[in-house]
Formats: structure tokens, sequence, C-alpha cells
């Protein structure tokens, strides 16, 4: 675990992410339409004026040209312009950042702690009532289709109960915490469900393991109360594993927050994809899609690196 | 004895299915027959229209159903091909190990850390696949879990003593691979092959309701989702059937899985 195994890890990880950017390209550019189709279709635009368009972006040079100069200005920290609004990519996406880690934050936060809470309870209780609870709760909350549990939350507490605003970030003209809470709510909830779910389900397993070993029968006979013996002993070592599926995860908490988002009108990263999606905006699109994916690589870094440090054994051996 | 989960999730599923492969032929209505007169708006359900019918005057149940054929397709046979794909890459993986496992296996984990739902969205965006092609996508994104389950398995039935009275006769790599191996990994398969159907009802679903997965007029659970939307609020019963098949059908499959794998 030193300075060189990160740095072997890192530059592991740039040939994958050339390789997705690659194929990512070429679907983009394979694909039938494009952003030039706007003006096609408006008759005012003449064929000249289209071809200067056309220029103007570099669309109309060889596509292998068109990804080593995309490749060269990106790496150099230029990521072109938007089609939609024509600013810079860049700035596009820090935009759209904050919402998003705040979002995925918050969601994140309470699926770790109530899927610990839930994962220990169950396999505390393997059997009975609560476990019996929390497994049909965990069954439940994989197998609903987040955006049909979005649409009815906003149904249910929209529209008939008119308790929660139905979408947006805030209520324009309204600073005050509790407007950006009650915003938050809904969207965190349906992203947050799955993970919870699934995450409780890996740390009961692992709890359960590890409630089989000699050194908890030890702790026990040495008299120590069911809770320290849960927690500091079960808990301890049920918890590292279940980091780097945190992390592995991750991926799939990306593809959440794309539907969750787009649902709740919530004004980050998410949104920022199907806007450019609709409006093929080409150069947006693989800027967001090369950061997820370096996001998602980073991630599994730094679940290897989390898991050294949390572990005597890895950290040391 | 069979397990009480997966009796009761093999029951509700032969349910839908017959539901939904019998339900158009005895309905009255085709899924994209039009009631002009009906045209505009949703009407609530009535006798006449038990859920119900769409803004352009189209039976919601006999849509449903319909819809029901269409999703359940796509599910099951990506499924089948993400199973098979998924099969033959943890075999080979964790029969042959060394340099072919790490191959195989590092291929897995990029496939793994891709976000899957942003890149078919790109695809599906930009392409508008017919169901052939969808199910190849979705197969293309769910093979990655049942290739780990069956490498795992495949690995620790390399060293009993059959495989290697097997090898003693004579028997090549791939016959004891096809002959030996792989039948007794069928437990783990039916297990990888039951989430897997999971997995490719909600992949469909998701990208129909966002819009780019089967296109209408053939209604899929997840294309009528996207077409209720707008009348979420005027006309909640065109959005809650779909949602709420769409949940008991995959509920019904994990039951499956999950009482299969404690079977084991």
């Amino acid at each position: 675990m030193t300075a060189r195994w990160l740095l072997g890890r890192v530059a592991g990880a740039l040939p994958v992410l050339l390789g997705i950017s690659l194929v990512l390209f070429l679907v983009i550019h394979l694909a039938p339409g494009g952003p030039m189709d706007v003006y096609a279709d408006n008759p005012s635009v003449t064929p000249a004026a289209l071809a200067r368009i056309a220029e103007a972006y570099g669309l109309n040079q060889p596509l292998p040209v068109q990804y080593g100069r995309w490749l060269g200005a990106m790496v150099s920290g230029d990521w072109g312009y938007s089609i939609r609004t024509g600013r810079p990519v860049l700035t596009e996406i820090v935009e759209r950042l904050g919402p998003t880690l705040l979002l995925g934050g918050i969601a994140m936060g309470a699926a770790f702690l109530l899927s610990v809470a839930l994962g220990v309870v169950s396999a505390a209780r393997t059997g009975a009532w609560p476990d019996r609870v929390i497994g049909g709760f965990t069954l439940a909350g994989l197998s609903i289709p987040v955006f049909w549990l979005a649409l009815v939350l906003q149904l249910v507490f929209s529209v008939w109960l008119g308790w929660l605003p139905s979408g947006g970030l805030r209520t324009i003209g309204v600073e005050a915490a509790s407007d950006r809470l009650a915003h938050i709510v809904m969207p965190a909830t349906v992203l947050a469900l799955a993970t919870t779910a699934s995450w409780s389900r890996y740390i009961r397993a692992g709890m359960i393991t590890v409630l089989r070993q000699d050194y908890i029968r030890t702790a026990r006979a040495k008299g120590l109360g069911e809770t320290a013996v849960l927690l500091r002993h079960g808990l301890r070592n049920a918890i590292i594993p279940a980091v780097s599926i945190v992390a592995l995860d991750l991926a799939s908490v990306i593809s959440g927050a794309v539907i969750t988002e787009a649902i709740f009108g919530w004004p980050g990263i998410g949104s920022l994809f199907v806007q450019s999606m609709d409006g093929r905006d080409y150069p947006v699109l693989m800027g967001v899609l090369v950061m997820g994916s370096a996001a998602v690589i980073l991630a599994n870094i730094a679940a290897d690196l989390a898991q050294a440090m949390l572990d005597p054994r890895v950290r040391n051996g | 004895m069979v397990d009480r989960r997966v009796a009761a999730g093999l029951g509700i599923l032969a349910v839908i299915t017959v539901a939904c492969v019998f339900g158009p032929l005895l309905s009255p209505y085709r899924y994209d027959e039009q009631a002009l007169d009906l045209l505009g708006r949703p009407l609530p359900p009535s006798p006449a229209h038990l859920l119900g019918t769409d803004e352009l005057g189209r039976d919601a149940l006999t849509r449903l159903l319909y819809g029901g054929r269409i999703s359940l397709a796509v599910g099951l046979v990506g499924a089948l091909v993400a199973t098979a794909f998924g099969t033959a890459i943890g075999a080979l993986a964790g029969y042959f190990g060394g340099w072919t496992d790490r191959l195989l296996m590092r291929f897995t984990d990029v496939m793994l850390s891709i976000p899957a739902l942003p890149l078919v969205l790109v695809i599906t965006g930009l392409v508008r696949p017919a169901p052939p092609l969808l199910v190849l996508i979705i197969a293309g994104l769910t093979w990655t879990a049942p290739a780990r389950l069956v490498r795992a398995e495949v690995r620790g039935l390399k060293s009993r003593d059959y495989i290697a009275a097997a090898k003693v006769l004579g028997a090549g790599r791939l016959r004891i691979l096809s002959r030996h191996v792989i039948p007794n990994t069928l437990a783990t398969i039916a297990v990888a092959a039951t989430l897997a159907v999971g997995s490719a009802i909600m992949l469909e679903s998701a990208l129909s309701f966002l819009g780019f997965g089967v296109q209408p007029p053939v209604p899929t659970w997840g294309n009528l989702l996207n077409k209720a939307g707008p009348w979420l609020v005027s006309a909640p019963w065109l959005s809650l059937p779909p949602g709420v098949l769409i949940f008991v059908t995959i509920l019904a499959v994990s039951m499956v899985g999950d009482g299969l794998q404690r079977r084991r």
C-alpha cells in the first residue's frame, strides 16, 4: 500500500477511460441524426450557412480527426462548447455539480446509516419477525421501479396532500432552509430506497458470517453486552467489505440519479444529461459521460484504499 | 418441499403471464383501437372500460395486458441471452483460470464500472432500436452478474474428484467443461437467470419510461407510464396500473430467485 501502488492503479484506469470515451464518441457520432438537424429542418437556413455552422463546430471533419481533436482539447482542459446554450461545457457541468452532490450526498449518507441499522438488526434477529419484516422491505425496495415510485410520491404528497413541492431545487424568491429541505425530501427518498435495500442485504450477510466467528463467542463468553458484541466486534468487521460495495454501487447510483433528477426537475448533472440527449448536444454528452465514468473508476480505487486503511491485515500485509 | 416463497412467486408470475397472453384475445378492443367519440381526454374506469381509456380513446386494460406481452418477452429473452453469454464467460474464466480468467474478469469489471443507464440511454436515444436490438442491448448490460456467479461455482467444482476422474479417463477440457462442469452448475445458472429476468424487465421499463425504449403505438409497461405522465394529476388511473404490474412482476421474480438461492 504505497504511493507506487496508487500510481499503478490510476495508470491502469487511464486506458479503460480512453476506451470508454472512444466507444461513446463512435456511438454518438455514428448514430443517425445530429445537432445539425435543428438547423437543417429550418427553411430559412441556407445550405451555405449550414456548412459554415458544421465547420465552426468541426462536424465536417472525418471522425478520427474529430476524436483526436476532442481528446487533445479535453486533456488540456478545453471541453468544448455546448451546442444548445453556446456556453463552455465545463461551466455547464460545474454549475450542475453542486445540486447533484447535495442530493447524492444526502441520499447516500441516509442510505448508508439506514442500511447499517437494518442490516445489524436483521442479522441479530435472523429468522425472527424483525428480520422477516426487514427482508420484505428490502425485497420490495429492490423490486419497485424508481420512476414509478417517484410519480406516486408526487401524486400523493404534492397533488393530493399538498405537503411537499413536486420538483425543483427551491421556491423562487424563498431562501429559507426549510424550503430547501422540503424540496430535497422526495428525490432523496427515491434515490436512497433501492440502495438502502441492497446495502442492508450485504451488511446482513456480512454480519451473519462475522457473528459465527470464534472471537464473537469469546467476546460473549467474557461477559460483554450484546450491543457491544454486535457493534464493536461484529459491525466493525462486517463493515469493511461493505465499504467496497458502496463504492462499486456508485455506477448504479449515477444511473438512478439520472431518472430521479429528470422526474423531480432537480437541476443537476442527471437533468443536464437528459436535456443534452434531447438536444443532441454532443460536447456536453461526452463531457458528462466521461466525467461519470471517471468518477466511478476513481471510486473503485478509493474503495480499495479505504479497505486497506480499515483493515490492518491488508494495510500491513 | 418447494419453498413457499418460490411457489408464491411462480404463482403470481403464472397469473400475470396468462392474463397478458390471453387477455388481449378476450378483450372486445384491440390495443390500438380508438373510440373516436372519446378522443381528447382520458375517461375514468367504467363498466365498458374497466381501467378507463387514454387520451386517444384506447382501452387502458387492453393496452396494459398487451404491453405486458412485450415487457415480459423483452425481459425473458434479454435475460436468456444475458445468462447464456454470462455462463459462457464465467465458465471459461473459472475453469481455465490463469490469464484467461484475468482477462475475462478484467473485462467484466470494466463493464460493471460503466454507469449503465446513461450509456444505454445514449445508444437507444440515438438509434431508437427495434425490440430485437433492445434485447441485445439489455443483455449486453446484464450478463456480468451471471458471469460472476457461474465463475465462482465453476472454480469450486474444478477440484472435485469426478472432474479428476474424467481427466484420468482422457476427456478433453471442453468435454469436461460441457459434460461435467456446466451440468453441475445448473442450479446456480437458474438463480442467475431468474435474477437477470428482474433486471431485464426493470431496464426495459426504465428505458421505455424515459421514451427511449420500445416506441409507441406498441405499448409496454414502461412507455404506458411515459404516456401517462402528463395525465398524472387528472387521470391517475393511467399511471398506477402499469407501475403496479412492473413492481409485482419483479417482486415475484425476486421471490423465486431468493427462494432458490436459499435452498442451495
